[in-house]
């Protein structure tokens, strides 16, 4: 296991170095640099040119390409962030206020995604062809088609404007006023763990009709285990294998999805403020923003192997 | 019917007489005959044959020319003038969603085969190479995929500038990496295969043994993930459009559809709701599309894509 886990950590410590090498190299991707950018496109028409090039020195855009890089990273290492081309706020503060809001609504919708896609896959597997997998199989494919954004725009129209019952926009931290928090963070939360739900949930479904066909499962009923043995330690336990793996794929999607969700339900998360930012051009915001998402993809994704690996020890020593 | 007489003889083993004695399936049969045993699967592939025969005929089909402007005549509900009512231009809603099927399938079709078309190159020089190639090509793969797919297409788009070309660009950027994973894990099982060594052994070159004979091999999941991901491509083209990276008005996209009809939610639901609803069903359609051919194509697969 030890090794299992080395070898991991080292394959996402270099994940992580080509991350940053493409976190660093989107900056530079730009036409001209960041700042004759926002030059030309007319944020910054009231800047004389020694103010120019003091932002340029600033930014150590004057420098060879890879003594930026390793400037950039020793300071993103050290958690700074550098400074917002358009409003000169401090990114790491930025990003620190806001990251308990994008956390909060994530976390949230990435339980409600595991635990009920689990439940309704195992649920219609088991009453296969009854009218409950029926449902939850329409549900399912409706829901990982249905855009995010329009739900929620579909929501905000009949839960908020038409029926009144659910605050559209905003968000309130639980700690300040709890039930305001509750009420601001259903429609959000909804719409981000709907995704979620229908992947793990038809996941879990072919996954159970899988592990209930297999030899040892006809054994167990054979020697007479009760139903609830059976179906608890022996077909979910196996079932949900691949579905852990799959909880990447569904945490890459959530993050991504906050952004979408966060711009549409207003709510001030680092999803709001990537898209403002991008929409802006302030580019120093977009570099920190991504980096930090990125990291926590790599980040989890090794958390996940682990978790994987621990659960199937074959996984080990492939 | 009567079972086939196997004759037992020391010459030829008894498999090879029983695999002779089967009757011959018509794969083609075959395969329609599973492909269209589904309700949704027939509903998904009609819905797509409507879709392309809609984005040709747009011009018939429409009532209205999407972009013709008209002052007097905005915000108006549904009637049957206006099916779908008009926008805050007076340009009619339900034209602009009938030509927005192009924009959809555009997108839609060409992002995702050049992305399969880079992936799969890639993933099977990495499969079949194996070594320090498959390392660098496949940690490559992982640090992409580090970044959301959604998010690294707002990213690119964002740098390439708004308008169709950069959102394609982005979107096939997007999609790269998912192709190379899938085609690299094929190859990783399909050069053991001992026709694969045969090859070798006769001295086949190995660009014609990755291309001409393990590539063909493997076609059944990249088809099926072409036609799913025709749906993700299309919705992530309409999420850019939303949030303003994507194709930009007066085109008549859907995604920036819902972002202007959003403005005039409490007056005229419909402008942002009905386009919502095309995304969504054209969505579905290429889903239902895509699992009715994987279990048609490969009944292995079912439930692992």
């Amino acid at each position: 296991m030890t090794t299992y886990i080395l070898r991991r950590i080292v394959q996402s410590f270099v994940v992580v170095i080509f991350v940053t090498v493409m976190v660093f190299l989107v900056m530079r991707l730009l036409p001209g640099d960041p700042v004759l950018m926002l030059v030309t496109s007319g944020e910054l028409q009231e800047f004389t040119q020694e103010q120019i090039d003091a932002l340029r020195e600033e930014l150590g855009l004057t420098n060879p390409l890879y003594i930026q890089y390793v400037d950039w990273l020793r300071k993103a290492v050290s958690g700074d962030l550098g400074k917002s081309l358009l409003h000169r706020y401090d990114i790491a503060e930025e990003i620190k206020r806001r990251l308990p809001v994008s956390l909060h609504l994530g976390a949230f919708s990435f339980i409600i995604g595991i635990t009920v896609g689990s439940l309704l896959g195992a649920i219609s597997a088991l009453r296969r062809g009854k009218w409950v997998d029926m449902l939850v199989t329409v549900a399912a494919n409706i829901g990982i088609t249905a855009p995010p954004f329009w739900l929620g725009i579909l929501l905000i129209y009949i839960l908020g404007l038409y029926l009144g019952w659910l605050p559209i926009y905003g968000y309130t931290s639980p700690f300040v006023d709890f039930g305001k928090s509750m009420l601001q963070s259903i429609m959000p939360i909804f719409c981000m763990s709907l995704f979620p739900i229908a992947s793990t949930a038809r996941l879990m479904r072919s996954s159970v009709i899988e592990v209930i066909q297999q030899d040892y499962i006809r054994t167990a009923w054979s020697k007479g285990l009760n139903e609830k043995i059976i179906v608890i330690r022996h077909v979910l336990k196996n079932a949900l294998m691949p579905v852990v793996t799959m909880q990447g794929t569904v945490l890459r999607n959530i993050i991504g999805g906050s952004v979408v969700i966060e711009t549409v339900f207003f709510v001030p998360g680092m999803g709001l403020l990537l898209t403002n930012s991008i929409l802006a051009h302030d580019y120093t915001v977009v570099q920190g923003i991504i980096l930090i998402l990125a990291l926590a993809v790599v980040f989890s994704n090794l958390v996940i192997d682990i978790i994987y690996g621990w659960l199937d020890p074959r996984i080990q020593y492939e | 019917m009567t079972q086939p007489v196997i004759p037992q003889t020391e010459e030829m083993p008894a498999e090879v007489y029983i695999q002779e004695a089967l009757p011959r399936v018509n794969e083609f049969r075959r395969f329609v005959r599973v492909f269209f045993s589904r309700g949704v699967v027939r509903f998904g592939a009609a819905v797509i044959v409507l879709l392309v025969l809609t984005a040709i005929l747009a011009p018939v089909i429409a009532p209205y020319d999407p972009y013709e402007q008209n002052v007097t005549n905005i915000l108006q509900p549904v009637s049957r003038e206006h099916l779908l009512g008009t926008d805050s231009l007076g340009r009619d809603t339900f034209s602009r969603i009938i030509y927005g099927t192009r924009y959809a399938l555009l997108v839609g079709v060409v992002t995702v085969l050049i992305a399969a078309f880079i992936g799969s190159f890639f993933g099977i020089i990495a499969g079949y190479m194996g070594g320090w190639t498959q390392t660098i090509i496949m940690r490559l793969t992982d640090s992409v995929m580090a970044f959301p797919p959604i998010l690294l297409a707002l990213i690119l788009a964002a740098i390439m500038g708004s308008g169709i070309k950069g959102v394609m660009i982005a979107i096939t950027f997007a999609l790269v990496p998912g192709y190379v994973r899938l085609m690299c894990g094929q190859v990783l099982s399909a050069k053991e295969n001992e026709y694969v060594m045969a090859a070798d052994a006769i001295g086949v070159s190995h660009f014609q043994i990755m291309f001409r004979h393990i590539l063909p091999n493997c076609l059944s999941p990249l088809i099926v993930q072409i036609t799913m991901v025709m749906g993700i491509a299309i919705l992530t083209e309409a999420t850019l459009s939303f949030l303003g990276v994507g194709i930009m008005p007066p085109a008549a996209a859907w995604g920036a559809m819902v972002h202007d009809g959003y403005r005039y939610l409490i007056r005229r639901p419909i402008l942002s709701l009905a386009p919502g609803v095309a995304i969504m069903v054209v969505v579905f359609a290429f889903n239902m599309v895509g699992d009715g051919l994987r279990d048609a194509l490969d009944p292995r697969l079912r439930g692992t894509l």
